[in-house]
């Protein structure tokens, strides 16, 4: 897209676009910034609509008790901790395309960098929210810092549950640092091409960035850090996050395997949120000169891979639990894969192994409507993978008179679906409030300005 | 020598042409010089921080990391030493740490470390600063570089020149 408007819009695929230069970037980025039109508010309203909805089924639970929410012994954990563990994996592509393929100098990810961080902080708000809903009284959700209470009496640091409490502010922290450090020469090209009151707004966010030599220096310096401190942090969340089940005794909880399961499982239905996120948004924004058909094929490769990664994980998971020889992990394995949740699970293989199968055609991994229906199903799967591993878990331990039957009810079924409108209500607010598209980085990657031809294939 | 320094900035449209300019002006001894691009470009970084050490950002991040995991290791040892939680008979601080204490020492270390780099590239960037400096131009957050030289008012003449030769699209003033 060098030339809107003297050029055909191109279509699905945009194979046929030409290269970008330095000021295109400029001027493609700013023009996602204009004022939205019916479509946009549409949406917004629908989102906005469902969110009220969940608030209002938040406020029945809050004023009826935990019992709206189906919650009885044993499934104290039900579906507010398996959406908070979906929502938690979901973070992680965004901090896998910003700081490991940053790291690994992968071009492509340029372009989906911005969006996929921006997904990441807004997923790990949206698993925030559901400790808090979950805890029931929400009002008490202080409790969570490390403080000691009256008796000088400290969390327990050796609990997989305080250990997620730091995890997961962590992980928020840095993802926040990361994005806005990222953002801020994006924002100082903002301030530069507008003018009034955004152009004030702009310089104060700015921070006065003016890209001098000094400024990058130290800049870019910082930038390979953060990438290195986001790296073991990104792999060390899911694994905290898997170590609140694989610590306790439940059969099918208990078990080393659970962290790099856990791991993969969270980049595999990241990639696929970013997917679903970034698809509508090149459509939307005519992206086809940024966004490609070597990036989905990127992308849809990486969900490919972890996908059969995953898909050795449940073997081993069966393999495991049968050669261990214990009567209680045999039982509680042999109980999901017939109980009351057998189609659960058959959900799950079918979404998680079976689906993502497709995409070892070339033709699907470019074929945006064929992305798009892998990607619902991958993320229909991995949630089912999380309520696989909670639910039927919790309903058949050890001891048969403890054994009960989870059923989801109106309420915390509300909430769950109010949870997406939440996380896709920032999405869409984030999209036409900053650049959604990282100018400097796509800059970066497309050849520099030569005035003498012969240095120009040097990039 | 007269107190006063005047800022000569030349526009360039070309990494190429950028660097001509750099390289003249370092050969006739101008460093003083502030190079402003819309992003980082390997060609003109490698002449302008030839002779320039590491960026220190690292040292901050090195000191907030080892605060950080000091931080994680004192106060899992001595809440455990103030109020034992005897475990499986096991002591209550483990040397030099115990297992379960090493996500919260690294989780800490992470926290400190990221901040710290955030602290130490805001500073060492002078920044946040309410205005951009009179030399910089908007243009240069699009597809322009600039080179602002900073020299006595007698060496003006001679600067404009270099970066003219170079082929600079603008001097100013």
């Amino acid at each position: 897209m060098s030339e809107p408007g003297s050029e055909p819009r191109p279509i699905a695929g945009g194979a046929h676009v030409a290269d970008p230069t330095f000021a295109d970037v400029n001027r493609d980025v700013l023009a996602t910034l204009r004022p939205p039109g019916n479509k946009y508010f549409a949406w917004m309203c629908l989102v906005a609509l469902v969110l009220s909805c969940g608030f209002l089924a938040w406020a029945y639970q809050i004023f009826y008790g935990m019992g709206a929410a189906g919650k009885r012994t044993p499934q104290m954990w039900a579906m507010y901790i398996t959406t908070f563990v979906f929502w938690i994996g979901i973070g992680h592509a965004g901090t896998l395309i910003s700081a490991v393929l940053y790291l690994f100098r992968a071009r492509w990810r340029t372009s989906i960098y911005r969006a996929a961080e921006a997904m990441t902080i807004f997923a790990v708000l949206t698993a925030g929210l559901f400790p808090l809903i979950h805890a029931g009284r929400m009002w008490f959700a202080y409790f969570l810092l490390p403080y000691p209470n009256q008796r000088y009496l400290w969390p327990n640091f050796k609990s997989p549950l305080v250990w997620d409490v730091f995890a997961i502010s962590t992980y928020l922290s840095i993802s926040t640092v990361f994005f806005i450090v990222g953002l801020v020469p994006d924002i100082a090209a903002l301030r530069d091409a507008s003018t009034g009151w955004r152009r004030r707004i702009y310089a104060m966010l700015s921070l006065g960035w003016e890209g001098s030599d000094r400024q990058w220096r130290h800049y870019r310096r910082a930038y390979g850090l953060f990438a290195a401190l986001a790296t073991p942090l990104v792999l060390s969340v899911h694994s905290v996050v898997s170590w609140d089940f694989a610590m306790a005794l439940v059969p099918g909880w208990h078990s080393t395997l659970f962290a790099p399961f856990f791991v993969d499982g969270a980049i595999f239905s990241g990639f696929a949120m970013v997917l679903v996120l970034v698809l509508p948004m090149r459509k939307a924004f005519n992206l086809y000169a940024y966004i490609r058909d070597r990036h989905l094929d990127a992308m849809a490769k990486l969900i490919l891979v972890t996908g059969l990664v995953l898909t050795y994980f449940y073997l081993c998971e069966a393999f495991t639990s049968w050669y261990s020889g214990d009567h209680f992990e045999k039982a509680s394995l042999f109980w999901r894969l017939t109980g009351t949740y057998w189609w659960a699970l058959a959900t799950m293989y079918f979404c998680n192994c079976v689906a993502p199968l497709v995409l070892f055609s070339k033709k699907a991994r470019t074929n945006p409507v064929i992305l798009y229906i892998v990607s619902i199903l991958v993320l229909i799967g991995m949630w089912f993978e999380r309520f696989n591993i909670i639910v039927p878990s919790l309903a058949h331990d050890f001891y048969p008179a403890t054994w009960g039957i989870y059923v989801p009810t109106i309420t915390d079924s509300t909430i769950i679906i109010g949870s997406f409108a939440w996380f896709f209500l920032l999405f869409l607010g984030f999209i036409k409030l900053m650049p959604s598209l990282s100018i400097v980085e796509v800059k970066e990657t497309i050849p520099a300005p030569m005035k003498d031809a012969r240095h120009a294939g040097h990039h | 020598m007269p107190a006063t320094t005047e800022t000569i900035l030349g526009v360039f449209a070309h990494v190429d042409t950028t660097v001509r300019a750099l390289e003249e002006l370092k050969a006739k001894g101008y460093h003083d010089l502030t190079v402003y691009t819309p992003v980082p470009v390997h060609e003109i970084e490698d002449v302008v921080e030839r002779d320039r050490p590491v960026s220190k950002v690292r040292i901050f991040t090195l000191l907030g990391a080892l605060t950080g995991l000091a931080s994680g290791w004192i106060i899992t040892a001595w809440t455990s030493l103030k109020w034992g939680l005897i475990v499986g008979g096991k002591p209550a601080m483990g040397l030099p740490v115990s297992p379960p204490y090493v996500v919260i020492m690294f989780e800490l270390m992470i926290l400190f470390g990221g901040i710290a780099t955030l602290i130490g590239m805001v500073t060492l960037g002078r920044l946040p600063r309410f205005s951009t400096s009179p030399s910089y131009d908007p243009r240069f957050s699009n597809d322009r570089f600039g080179v602002a030289v900073h020299c006595t008012p007698d060496r003006a003449a001679s600067v404009r020149e270099i970066l003219r030769a170079a082929g600079a699209e603008e001097v100013r003033p």
